[in-house]
């Protein structure tokens, strides 16, 4: 109960702060629109896909996932600038919960995501891109549960790295190959048996699988409940191992 | 009110690929009574922030035991966090946020209700003079401002005991003796409280006992009044002209009130006596029996910075 509590307090002071300045949400959103509209026009001859719409059924999932696993990643930096301003030493030294400070702040950006991802959305379906709302639905729930753990991970490591200089190039090597070997711009059918094989290793590989299936409406697949397990485990192991650098001693 | 015995706490720093230990709080004793003002005077560096983190549950001490009103500190961290408060030294407040929005969340981050916080928040903006600016933005306010708004922070709960780290750093004169009202006031609401300072004048005036510290010690421990005491009584110095000087300084040497005795380099004498009250007399009368002409006598207490000079073999000015 204490807990809840403790998190919705953070949740609700951290909400409150973004949508004093809400022009974040759409700087988020500017660049999975210019892939919407610049980029994925070619997709239709380049995949040879029937319709534009079937060549969106591949592209916007993925370009959803890209959009969780960036949006999450770089949320350390916030928490860097609120340590500088003694914001969290002043929170560690109440007894709210630990998890709280971390969960109130994640449960943030992954609500501040599902907006970006709605927007993203109702862009496509005016490119006739049609999805079943259930499905939909389960979809951004594996969106969710991608952000719960890039942002858990983000904030963790930016506790560990304490500097701006440090968190950003760890972040974007850490996500480049993440992204190239997910299939998040084009599916892995067409790679290579080799960068299959690797990229079978890779958990967002399969939580792209499995937002595509869902897209493509095919609930039924074994990629829907192994990508939502995959990223439901690994977020909750995020979650976990941040929640411990919350609570452990932050200079 | 608080009590540590042992308080110890090493930390690892990597210069290159050598590690190095580094001791930054070695056995600190501590005694602080209920309702004091208790002051850590050290230069920078010398363990004072450490040790109040420890104390202050922030982080786990490597050793040693503490009872903070009432609470082991090792054994149940938590409850200490509801007994006191804590500022720390640089900052506590969002740029973004208000006074009053900083104010009540805090309240809340200590499990009070929302209508309970909102009037401790009124009560506290109103009490550190801060309701005209309470729904501006914190990156709006003076330096003298937001430090009070940060003191209202660390005793919105109303903890028995409050840590405040440096609090006058970095204050013009007039926070900072606006600032010594308002921690005056925290004792005379029956408020513990604990501070560091690396300003002599600060744990002269303010403190009711200070505790000296110095690479992760403390080497002296009393009221201000005791501590200046403990050192050889004051020093009285007189103004000779050069010539004269040695002549004086015969005269004077083995007078039974003379503890010590020095030489200026540009004439002039600094004597060293138990009381300068009762010594400045009788030097006018040895000089004149003598038929020395003096230019001026001056009687100088010692300060704090004496002591810290006794104990430590340097003086806090230069450190």
């Amino acid at each position: 109960m204490k807990f809840a509590r403790d998190t919705w307090l953070i949740f609700q002071r951290q909400t409150q702060l973004l949508l004093r300045n809400p022009v974040w949400v759409f700087v988020g959103v500017f660049q999975p629109v210019m892939y919407l509209l610049l980029f994925a026009p070619l997709l239709k001859p380049a995949l040879n896909a029937p319709t534009q719409a079937a060549a969106y059924k591949i592209f916007v999932p993925g370009l959803l996932v890209l959009l969780a696993i960036f949006g999450g990643l770089f949320q350390g930096f916030g928490l860097i600038a609120e340590l500088r301003a003694g914001v969290i030493e002043r929170s560690r030294v109440t007894p709210i919960s630990r998890l709280a400070l971390l969960l109130g702040r994640s449960l943030r950006d992954v609500v501040s995501l599902i907006v970006q991802a709605v927007i993203i959305t109702l862009l496509a379906l005016l490119f006739d891109l049609r999805v079943f709302i259930g499905d939909l639905l389960l979809a951004y729930l594996m969106l969710a549960l991608i952000a719960l753990m890039t942002s858990a991970v983000s904030y963790g490591v930016a506790l560990k790295v304490k500097s701006e200089d440090a968190l950003a190039p760890l972040m974007n090597t850490v996500a480049q190959p993440v992204l190239l070997l997910s299939g998040i711009l084009l599916p892995l059918t067409f790679a290579p048996g080799w960068l299959q094989a690797i990229a079978d290793w890779n958990p967002f590989s399969w939580a792209v699988d499995g937002t595509r299936a869902l897209f493509a409406g095919d609930l039924g697949s074994d990629k829907v409940w192994q990508g939502l397990t995959i990223t439901a485990v690994l977020a909750a192991a995020g979650v976990v191992w941040a929640a411990r650098q919350f609570a452990r001693s932050v200079r | 009110m608080i009590e540590t015995r042992g308080l110890r706490k090493s930390f690892r720093s990597r210069a290159g690929r050598e590690t190095k230990t580094v001791d930054a709080v070695r056995g600190v004793n501590l005694e602080v009574a209920e309702g004091e003002i208790f002051g850590f005077l050290g230069p920078n560096g010398a363990g004072k922030t450490t040790t109040l983190r420890m104390l202050a549950t922030l982080i786990e001490p490597d050793g040693g035991e503490a009872t903070i009103a009432g609470a082991d500190l090792r054994k149940a961290p938590a409850e200490v966090r509801r007994r006191i408060g804590y500022v720390p030294q640089g900052g506590s407040t969002w740029d973004e946020s208000t006074a009053r929005e900083e104010l009540v969340l805090h309240a809340r981050m200590y499990g009070i209700g929302k209508a309970d916080a909102q009037r401790r928040a009124a009560r506290a903006l109103d009490a550190f003079q801060l309701t005209e600016y309470a729904d501006r933005k914190c990156k709006t306010y003076s330096g003298g401002q937001r430090r009070r708004v940060e003191i209202a922070l660390g005793i919105i709960h109303e903890p028995r005991i409050v840590f405040l780290d440096e609090p006058t750093t970095g204050l013009d004169p007039q926070s900072r003796a606006h600032m010594w009202d308002e921690i005056r006031r925290l004792r005379r609401d029956g408020m513990t409280v604990f501070i560091t300072t690396h300003y002599l004048d600060e744990a002269d005036a303010l403190c009711d006992r200070i505790a000296i510290m110095d690479n992760g010690e403390v080497v002296a421990e009393g009221t201000p009044a005791e501590l200046k005491r403990e050192i050889s009584g004051d020093v009285v110095l007189v103004g000779l002209d050069l010539a004269v000087t040695p002549q004086a300084a015969q005269a004077l040497d083995g007078e039974p009130y003379v503890n010590k005795l020095e030489t200026a380099d540009e004439g002039g004498l600094r004597l060293y006596v138990d009381e300068g009250a009762t010594a400045i007399p009788q030097v006018l009368r040895r000089l004149d029996q003598a038929g020395l002409d003096l230019r001026s006598i001056e009687l100088h207490r010692p300060s704090l910075d004496d002591v810290f000079l006794t104990k430590t073999g340097r003086s806090l000015r230069e450190s």
